[in-house]
């Protein structure tokens, strides 16, 4: 190798940061930039035809848990908001539990394969990814609403008489959910189980554990990592979700998602919209400190 | 138990029964782990399985631990028929090659498991765990989490961790191949010990047949899928059934030659004085290198040789012979202090064999 010269420590950091400052624009512009816009129009007023009029207000933020009565002016909660922000966590939650319950058994089918054939399962998992979120949304909605194949199907084989009544149910749209975020969960569990060494369940196993103490005091404790991966990346996504509940629920259970939107657009309300779009993003990040703090200290002393 | 069986004087002493187990494993081809394997293991010995890899000692192990099912063939704990129970049905722990301890767990939590999967009351979870981290000499780092520990450290955990809930069977799977040279010897002391105190039954499988020499009862020396001879060390060594274990276990001379009345002619012309047992025709002599003896050329009834080189090895220098014929043949002869044999290379030598060393291990 040639001799190399010692660089000044100064110049060597100029072109650390040169070398980085796309990156660094790129973050700030796209990335930072349009959260600080979000914060920003949170403060300020409704225009009347949408946008915001350039005023500072705290109405915004008030009106997110207060609602003021237009007849006699009494303060109460705004527990619409609220029951939307519930009930958007409740469909989150209820989706990420599906996924587990059914990404699990998956991703350890796909590990415990022969290499060829996990690659191909994993290809398979990943195909949807490459479509886009509507059409499979409306896919779903093809197969399980009444004139559906599903039903369909069952009234030809002569187990049912009427269709049943799937669609536009909360079933249909844990369903729907649950297919559309499968991948997320089972992508980090095969990544964890596949790092699994399967002697340890051999060991368990030597050591008079049945099945079901296997799995709960070996294999979930050291593929636990994966699976809270797994369902952080399901459980951001689902809350904010309002394309696949609307399709396949009727769009009769309002969701954050859409509620959010609807201040965009017929409610003419953006600084209502923004504040309630901070508000999930606190939400979902503290969401992901305490995850971290979580994986951290079971790596520590688990 | 089963109340029912016939007593048998016979069956109490043995501890594991392997009767005619074959093992096959499906796939393209088919591979013939076990062929038609039967040995019975007795009561509180070290038992151990002794072969080349890939001769069927660990599917054998495997199969005793419930891992695999045997394709054929029954097998038996203390006359119980085992072949279809669970691994966690069965009285019998496993040391792992590479120890399996569970990395999320601290050395004292990772020998409770199995006294825990019993069910055992918390009390005398914690006495048991105790006992063995003192049997093992752990106690100070019980704590510890398992990948913070040494090899050596982590060998004696796996030990603790399959003794602990007091298994009728112990098996054990080359748990010393990871170690080096020292520390490997130092378990093996140890290895005995604990058999000893805890009145155990160890079956070992080992592909080091010094290993096996030192520690065992009994061996059974396997090769491709079957059992080719089962005695004790001394046996092993010193009365081979046939030319793979007297070739597998040490290092030994083979001799080719015909049979004439008591004795052999070997190819270079000797004669040789064996006991044939009625065999005639084409055998095969061995002679391990400790029992070749240098001696005058002139000596009587000494065979002729030439000295074709010799190798130093320290406490001894294996010098190695050619007959007349060419025939090879290898003798230890014990270092003097100044190193040398008193032989040089090139050098014509008269030999002879120890009486009985000489064995017929075949055609």
């Amino acid at each position: 190798m040639a001799t190399v010269k010692p660089k000044p420590a100064a110049k060597t950091e100029r072109s650390t940061w040169l070398l980085t400052a796309p990156a660094l624009v790129l973050l700030t512009v796209a990335a930072t930039g349009p959260l600080f816009i979000m914060l920003i129009y949170s403060f300020l007023e409704p225009g009347q035809y949408g946008n915001v009029v350039w005023k500072f207000s705290t109405k915004a933020w008030f009106n997110v848990i207060l609602q003021r009565d237009i007849f006699d002016g009494t303060l109460t909660w705004a527990d619409a908001h609220l029951t939307i922000l519930w009930r958007s966590v409740k469909l989150a939650m209820t989706t990420t539990v599906f996924a587990v319950l059914v990404g699990f058994p998956t991703a350890w089918f796909i590990a415990t394969r022969t290499p060829r054939m996990r690659l191909f399962m994993l290809f398979l998992i990943t195909i949807p990814f490459w479509t886009n979120l509507l059409i499979r949304t409306f896919a779903i909605n093809q197969i399980i609403r009444n004139e559906g194949v599903l039903n369909s199907f069952l009234l030809w084989i002569g187990v049912i008489d009427a269709p049943i009544q799937i669609i536009y149910s909360d079933f249909a749209v844990f369903l729907g959910m649950t297919y559309v975020y499968l991948p997320l969960m089972v992508l980090p569990l095969y990544a964890a189980i596949d790092r699994f060494d399967m002697r340890l369940l051999e060991a368990a196993y030597d050591l008079y554990a049945n099945r079901w103490q296997a799995l709960r005091r070996v294999v979930l404790p050291i593929v636990k990592p994966g699976l809270i991966a797994g369902s952080i990346l399901v459980f951001i996504p689902a809350l904010g979700a309002y394309v696949t509940p609307r399709i396949l629920g009727g769009g009769r259970n309002m969701m954050i998602g859409n509620f959010i939107d609807l201040q965009f657009g017929q409610g003419r309300n953006w600084p209502l919209g923004a504040a309630l779009s901070v508000i999930l993003l606190i939400f979902v990040t503290s969401m992901l400190i305490l995850y971290v703090r979580f994986v951290n200290r079971s790596t520590d002393n688990g | 138990m089963n109340v029912n069986s016939q007593p048998d004087i016979r069956s109490e002493a043995i501890a594991v029964d392997v009767d005619r187990v074959s093992k096959i494993f499906g796939g393209e081809p088919p591979v013939t782990a076990l062929d038609d394997v039967s040995v019975a293991i007795r009561q509180n010995e070290f038992f151990t399985l002794l072969g080349p890899s890939g001769c069927g000692k660990t599917t054998l192990l495997r199969l005793i631990a419930g891992f695999e099912p045997p394709t054929s063939g029954s097998l038996r704990l203390g006359g119980r028929d085992i072949s279809r129970l669970p691994p966690n049905k069965r009285p019998i722990n496993t040391v792992f090659q590479n120890y399996a301890l569970f990395p999320h767990m601290s050395v004292a939590a990772n020998i409770a498991f199995g006294l825990q999967m019993l069910g055992k009351p918390k009390a005398e979870v914690r006495d048991t765990v105790d006992e063995m981290l003192k049997l093992v000499q752990m106690e100070a780092l019980k704590n510890r989490r398992t990948s913070e520990i040494s090899g050596g450290q982590q060998q004696r955990v796996a030990l603790a961790r399959a003794l602990a809930p007091h298994p009728e069977v112990l098996l054990l799977d080359e748990p010393l191949s990871a170690l080096d040279y020292k520390l490997r010897k130092e378990m093996q002391i140890e290895l005995k010990r604990l058999q000893g105190e805890t009145g155990i039954t160890f079956i070992f499988v080992t592909h080091d047949q010094e290993e096996a020499l030192t520690m065992s009862d009994r061996i059974a020396v396997m090769n491709a899928g079957k059992i080719l001879q089962v005695g004790p060390p001394r046996e092993i060594y010193n009365r081979p059934v046939n030319r793979f274990v007297a070739d597998f276990i040490g290092e030994t001379n083979f001799l080719t030659g015909t049979a004439q009345g008591d004795a052999v002619r070997i190819s270079s012309g000797h004669m040789i004085a064996v006991p044939l047992d009625g065999r005639t025709g084409d055998v095969t002599l061995t002679v391990r290198p400790e029992q070749v003896r240098l001696c005058p050329v002139d000596q009587d009834g000494a065979l002729h040789a030439e000295i074709s080189d010799l190798v130093y090895f320290g406490t001894d220098t294996h010098c190695h012979l050619a007959l007349k014929d060419g025939t090879q043949i290898v003798a230890r002869l014990q270092s003097l202090p100044t190193g040398e044999v008193g032989y040089m290379r090139g050098q014509a030598v008269g030999l002879r064999f120890e009486p009985g060393a000489v064995q017929v291990v075949g055609a």
